[in-house]
């Protein structure tokens, strides 16, 4: 039953590929639409992407094209690691004390809706070099993401569990780590998630703006170049990357979440 | 600690949780809506006794039940546990060990398994090693209707029933004078509830700890205690108390609860809730016009 149920999300999925393909094919091959036909059509760029000698210079056989995911993935998961070492406390700080959160939320409300792009020139200033401004720039949407929702899941347990713990004799020591930390665990991750995918999001651009390798960088700069097979074998790359790293967050918080999982349905009552 | 510490103690001589509530008033806000939930209450409470509290919504039990845990200071009056004193104006009572509270929507830590909820407080408190303090929790849990077999289970993968089992558990394992328990078996149907009522009463005739029990349900009330509470509307007084002279064990749910005794005291207090609810209900209507 399940082997069934298996094959078809399976065959599910791969017929969703088929008919984007087949819909991106013949829309640049068909549609009446000259601009269209600028664009690469899916097989051009396979055969770009898997050739040992690319026309453009960039294939999996090729040195570079490692390099650009290198920098990007690294660019990525530091300023991602950054944000989860300076959030988290900060969120658990502002939910556990009242001052905190009375002195940097204000602060945090009108940070936040800045958009990463607009951080862009002032981090190129203030940074010696391009690296630590692109890094710093991909941190910043990863930190306020982390930080609201390592807040938001502290403010949402249970104040019963406060009392219960106080009841049992746990000083404040405990409830830390035993209530505050677990309890505002599931809503960390879920900030983890989007912190994720915010880095990559602000990486992108901050690389198309001021970075000399990455995948952001790249696809801008095949776009000069008009090297446009490129820029598609980029676009997916960045997919892929980035749903990998999310599934990474994903297994590692349900590991440390077992708890959660309900499916066993042992009513022994 | 001897060499095989019994887990909690139940001997006569050794019987602690004699529980004095004196003109005990509480005003929320005082320097502005001034909402006055407790009016001169006193109570007083044997060791081992076991006291249900009843009276509509917004009487104040809980606000009581929150003192005699600490969660919540009073504003006039003292509450003595022991002889000692543990709330009064310039002592702001502290929640501790000694009166745990099993909560009305239940609290056990959806983290932790049956196990470590169990032993959290012995744990916590640094009473025992942590493999000492299991040993005692395995010990407790298959005693008591042989839970051991659920130990390392999520609290979210049992029954409402059985969750309140361990955190009735996880409360005794500390020993404590008091047992606060807060509309524990609310959002239960009848039989889980009939069921959980003679577990209540295995552990209560076992340990014989003094309990605190608030319940909306008279027929609960007299069922389970010796003593029953009427309480007024706001603000909370004392306007009956009821002494259930039904013989223990109360095993034979039926029997008892068909019984001429019974029925005459539930008879005393169904007046009473009546005319409080009535009241209640009069006033809501006040203050909505």
């Amino acid at each position: 039953m399940w082997k069934l149920f298996a094959q078809q999300k399976y065959l599910s999925m791969g017929l969703g590929f088929l008919i984007t393909i087949l819909s991106w094919y013949a829309a640049v091959k068909w549609l009446p639409i000259s601009s269209f036909q600028r664009l690469p059509d899916p097989l051009t760029v396979v055969i770009e992407w898997f050739n040992p000698d690319p026309d453009y210079g960039l294939s999996v056989f090729t040195r570079d094209y490692y390099l650009h995911i290198w920098y990007s993935t690294y660019r990525a998961t530091t300023s991602f690691f950054l944000a989860v070492i300076l959030g988290v406390p900060l969120g658990i700080l502002m939910g556990w004390h009242v001052k905190v959160n009375a002195y940097v939320s204000a602060l945090l409300s009108i940070l936040r809706p800045i958009p990463p792009l607009a951080w862009v020139p002032v981090a190129i200033l203030i940074f010696p070099g391009s690296e630590p401004a692109v890094i710093f720039v991909t941190f910043l949407v990863a930190f306020f993401a982390t930080t609201m929702n390592t807040l938001l899941g502290v403010r949402s347990i249970n104040s019963d569990y406060f009392k219960a713990a106080r009841c049992l004799g746990a000083q404040p020591k405990d409830i830390l780590r035993d209530i505050i930390i677990p309890g505002a665990l599931p809503s960390i991750f879920t900030g983890l998630q989007i912190a994720m995918g915010a880095a990559w999001f602000s990486l992108v651009a901050g690389e198309m703006i001021a970075a000399q390798y990455g995948l952001g960088f790249m696809i801008l700069e095949s776009y000069n170049l008009v090297q446009y097979p490129t820029i598609i074998i980029m676009m997916i790359t960045l997919g892929i990357v980035g749903y990998i790293s999310s599934a990474i967050i994903r297994v590692i918080g349900n590991r440390m979440m077992r708890w959660r999982e309900q499916t066993m349905g042992a009513s022994l009552g | 600690m001897s060499d095989k510490p019994e887990i909690i103690d139940s001997s006569a001589d050794a019987r602690l949780g004699h529980l004095s509530v004196q003109n005990v008033s509480k005003i929320y806000d005082p320097h502005g809506a001034h909402v006055e939930a407790l009016h001169d209450c006193s109570l007083d409470i044997p060791a081992g006794g076991f006291i249900a509290v009843v009276g509509p919504s917004g009487c104040g039990k809980s606000t009581l039940l929150n003192i005699l845990a600490g969660f919540d200071n009073l504003t006039a009056g003292q509450v003595l546990i022991d002889g000692e004193q543990l709330a009064s104006l310039d002592h702001p009572p502290r929640p501790g060990p000694d009166r745990v509270v099993v909560f009305q929507n239940g609290a056990l830590f959806p983290w932790k398994t049956v196990l470590e909820n169990v032993v959290y407080g012995l744990v916590v408190q640094n009473r025992f090693p942590e493999s000492e303090a299991n040993t005692m929790g395995m010990e407790l849990l298959a005693r008591t209707g042989k839970l051991d077999r659920i130990a390392h289970s999520y609290p979210s993968q049992l029954s409402s029933g059985m969750q309140r089992r361990v955190e009735i558990l996880r409360a005794l394992i500390n020993n404590p004078r008091i047992l606060l328990l807060d509309e524990p078996f609310r959002a239960m149907d009848t039989v889980s509830k009939t069921t959980m009522h003679r577990y209540l009463l295995e552990i209560y005739d076992q340990y014989h700890k003094t309990v605190f029990f608030i319940t909306h349900d008279l027929d609960e009330a007299i069922f389970l205690a010796d003593t029953v509470v009427v309480m007024t509307t706001r603000p909370g007084t004392i306007k009956l108390r009821l002494d259930v002279d039904l013989p223990r064990p109360r095993t034979r749910t039926r029997e008892t609860m068909l019984s001429q005794r019974f029925l005459e005291l539930k008879q005393q207090a169904v007046s009473a809730v009546h005319e409080e609810a009535k009241k209640a209900f009069e006033r809501g209507e006040r203050e909505l016009a």
